[in-house]
């Protein structure tokens, strides 16, 4: 499943996160029915599946939360079907993302017809998110390590919190300096290697009959299952 | 304090050229920053071909800014020639192509999301097919030594092979001149090592800006030093070292306390 | 190039991908109190896909969820609150909205920006990580669409929140697929938007200390606000205590948004002083308080709309909306799934985009106003 084209899997992606929004009957079965089929779809594609389940519930501690309000307000069912659709789908995502390496799951949508300024945008914000993101985590140790102790904060005064308020703005505006910076740097590798304005194409992705073959079947599964399981209701 | 030189010998008088015209040719370049430092105070330099210089000095005095003036990427008022050619707008992409600069932070240098990717921006850029721009960058990858990393991430490469990588993708544009910023910035000595011994078969001539002498002086056949925005002196490497005192030699028990 | 597949002789718990790796050190992890979509993500060594995972404890097993408050993570609307004619709305209202805002951002066609939108995004990520000090134990963080205006740009800022949205939604599964139509027209349109009308309109006097908080201040409200109605419309249950706790909540985020925004700005004008845009000076300050107040007023009133379905029978124009649209929408599908279509539903959610358009409809005339004011 790895090697399938990026597009086959948004196709068929879309087609089950559409099936699954629109089903309104049935829900528990059609649930379960769906989690097994992703559940393969995951043995297929020889990722680690009780990682992935547990991995997808991210989601579920805020759906937890509308789902008690919904279930206290008298309508449970609602409620079940929130927490279902928002796990299936984080579900059905985490297995394309984890079977299509990021730059060509962009590809994948720019030959789809996303906006290719917005994809570029986005392929150098996944380059650089965890470098930056380390350079935060290292400021923010040396900032706390530096004089946010526990026993002011229990304290409460306030002159010691504003002033760790304004430390910890200091801290970002800092972060946006050096990031700012890094981006002119990298503006500066791009000229010095011949940029002239526009980034050209690179790979090209090849729609195979293969693929084609997985999009028709990944697409029909969801449909299939819903038809089967709400002719059996 | 040594003085600055006086200026250098004026160039030759037009006529039959001479047969061996230096690749780099700088005169008299001044250049100021937006906040009024006054970065470079009329360097002259010169590289002849084959050679390999090692641009010394302290953090401030103008080394990363002289660099940035061979392509292009700063304009400042003086003349800088490469390889015959004036840097003006229409000579920039050529000479870009020519120059192979290599910055001192490899992280903000491969910007592409796979190493392949990367080195093969140059070539994509002068307007190369993909199948020959993706041909000279496996070739580029090869010559350094990481043609297995080709699919990876630059995240996860570690600071040697990011420099060997960005080193990658200059070659694949075929430059005449390498110059390279602090390369042994963040490599430990057997990365040192294994840069020295990569770049000593490079056939390019090079200009290295670097603090690292023992680096220096395995490369180098010549070095400038900079100071307070001019070139103070030029000479062997040995030579400019012990002039400056620019090795370190720690001793505990010389230390003052 | 595609990675070599091999086979999987061992898996490492916590990493959905395949290949083996080592775990990177886990004292890179930020604190527990942090946010869930904050939390835990690190970056498989060998992997070459590369994908975030969740790092396991120390212990090495399980996997520690954090209590997340809801109010905050509700911005970012996952799949399957939201019902089929509001998300299908939103995704099909987001795609020319989006596009035309990427257009602006480009000027002229050139990528040259590219790399600074990214990086900047990048930064925004980061610095939801930095935790600010709020007293009783809380701490918050910067949401940044309007930093982001203030030091971008507003459609340089919609584009890198588009980006930040997509990237939060398909690789940390922060918000859904479906949904992201709404989400981007919360956060990056109406939210960068709504930040940037005080800056724009008063940030250049002395005033700017305020427009900059108030911008702040109210682009998460309208973001949040929004994202309430749109849950509403959907027929979220949300009894009138719920909601009156979920509004003071954003209430608070908002004025801590606000705070932690001018703090920021201010500290970056020390840094340098280029960084922060400097908008005209001399705005009508009478016009700009009316334009404030009707998109305030038509975000009030979407919310109103959504809560309040009686209101809308006096609301004659509506009504006549809703019955001309369901006429068109169900003669050619009825009897198929029929459910979807009852009169109810879609008078709400005409209420609701009605409310919407009226957002529109007042920033395009506020936009075109204070330009015109601006060439006399």
């Amino acid at each position: 499943m790895h090697r399938r084209d990026p597009r086959a899997k948004i196709a068929a992606l879309m087609v089950f996160l559409v099936v699954l929004a629109t089903a309104h009957r049935a829900l528990p079965a059609f649930g379960l029915a769906l989690v097994l089929l992703l559940s393969a779809a995951l043995i297929w594609a020889r990722l680690p599946l009780f990682s992935a389940l547990a991995r997808a519930a991210i989601v579920l501690p805020f759906s937890l939360v509308f789902a008690a309000v919904c279930w206290l307000s008298g309508d449970p069912a609602r409620g079940f079907s929130l927490l279902l659709k928002s796990y299936l789908s984080a579900l059905a995502v985490l297995l394309v993302v984890s079977t299509t390496p990021f730059p060509a799951l962009l590809r994948g949508l720019e030959m789809s017809g996303a906006p290719r300024f917005l994809l570029m945008v986005a392929q150098f914000l996944y380059r650089y998110l965890f470098v930056i993101s380390e350079e935060a985590q290292h400021m923010s140790k040396a900032a706390a390590s530096r004089g946010a102790t526990v026993g002011s904060f229990v304290a409460g005064r306030s002159k010691g919190r504003s002033a760790r308020f304004r430390a910890a703005a200091g801290a970002l505006a800092v972060l946006f300096a050096r990031s700012y910076g890094r981006a002119e740097d990298i503006h500066r590798s791009m000229l010095a290697r011949g940029f002239l304005g526009r980034f050209q194409p690179f790979g090209a992705l090849r729609f195979r009959a293969t693929d084609a073959v997985f999009t028709l079947f990944a697409s029909l599964a969801p449909v299939l299952l819903r038809a089967a399981v709400e002719r059996a209701m | 304090m040594p003085h600055p030189l006086p200026p250098g010998p004026r160039p030759p008088a037009p006529g039959p050229r001479p047969l061996s015209r230096p690749l780099i040719e700088v005169r008299g370049l001044r250049f100021c920053y937006e906040d009024g430092t006054r970065a470079l105070n009329g360097v002259d330099f010169r590289l002849e071909r084959g050679e390999t210089v090692a641009l010394l000095g302290a953090n401030g005095s103008g080394k990363t800014t002289f660099v940035l003036h061979l392509n292009g990427l700063l304009a400042g008022q003086g003349s800088v020639e490469i390889c015959g050619l004036p840097v003006n707008r229409q000579n920039i992409p050529e000479i870009r192509r020519k120059i192979g600069l290599v910055f001192q932070d490899s992280e903000s240098q491969l910007f592409m999301p796979t190493v392949l990717e990367d080195v093969a921006f140059g070539p994509l850029n002068s307007g190369m097919s993909r199948e020959h721009a993706v041909e000279r960058a496996l070739a580029a990858l090869e010559t350094v030594g990481m043609s297995a990393a080709a699919a990876r991430a630059p995240y996860h490469l570690s600071a040697g092979e990011k420099k060997r990588v960005a080193i990658a993708g200059i070659l694949a544009m075929d430059p005449e001149i390498l110059v390279l910023d602090e390369p042994t910035t963040s490599l430990d000595p057997p990365g040192q090592g294994a840069l020295a011994e990569l770049l000593v078969r490079l056939p390019q001539p090079k200009i290295l800006a670097t603090h690292d002498v023992p680096f220096a002086r395995a490369l180098c056949d010549r070095a400038v030093f900079f100071q307070g925005g001019v070139i103070a002196a030029e000479g062997p490497v040995e030579d400019i070292v012990i002039r400056f005192g620019w090795e370190l030699a720690l001793e505990r028990s010389k230390l003052r306390r | 190039m595609r990675p070599k597949a091999r086979a999987i002789p061992r898996q490492t718990p916590g990493c959905p991908l395949g290949p083996v790796h080592r775990r990177v050190d886990a004292s890179v992890c930020p604190p527990v109190f942090a946010l869930l979509r904050n939390l835990f993500f690190s970056r498989c060594e060998k992997c070459e896909l590369g994908a975030p995972q969740i790092l396991v404890s120390g212990s090495g097993s399980g996997t520690i969820l954090a209590i997340v408050l809801p109010w905050k993570a509700i911005v970012h609307i996952p799949d399957g609150f939201l019902s089929t004619p509001v998300w299908a709305t939103m995704d099909v209202a987001a795609a020319p909205a989006v596009g035309y805002i990427v257009r602006r951002a480009q000027r002229g066609f050139d990528d040259s920006r590219v790399p600074l939108l990214g990086v900047m995004g990048a930064f925004v990520f980061a610095a939801q990580m930095i935790n600010f000090p709020v007293g009783i134990g809380t701490t918050s963080h910067l949401v940044g669409g309007a930093l982001l205006a203030y030091t971008l740009g507003p459609a340089a800022a919609s584009v890198v929140m588009s980006a930040i949205i997509a990237i939060q939604a398909l690789v940390f599964q922060d918000g859904g697929i479906l949904a992201m139509g709404a989400n981007l027209i919360n956060m990056a349109l109406v939210g960068v938007l709504a930040g940037y009308l005080p800056f724009y309109l008063w940030g250049g006097g002395r005033w700017r200390k305020l427009a900059i908080f108030s911008g702040g201040a109210l682009s998460l409200m309208a973001s949040a606000v929004l994202a309430l109605a749109e849950l509403l419309v959907s027929g979220v249950p949300m009894p009138s205590s719920v909601l009156g706790v979920s509004l003071a909540l954003f209430a608070v985020s908002a004025l801590l948004e606000g705070a932690i925004t001018l703090a920021v700005i201010e500290a970056l004008e020390t840094i340098q002083p280029g960084f922060v845009r400097k908008p005209e000076t001399g705005r009508s300050f009478v016009l700009g308080a009316i334009g404030l107040a009707a998109v305030l007023l038509a975000a009030v009133g979407v919310l109103v709309a959504s809560t309040a379905p009686d209101g809308i029978e006096k609301l004659g124009l509506q009504t006549g909306i809703a019955l001309h649209v369901r006429s068109l929408v169900t003669t050619p599908l009825t009897g198929y799934q029929a459910a979807f279509f009852q009169a109810g539903w879609l008078r709400k959610a005409s209420a609701g985009l009605a409310g919407l358009a009226l957002i529109y409809a007042a920033c395009l005339l506020i936009g075109r106003a204070v330009a015109r004011k601006r060439s006399v």
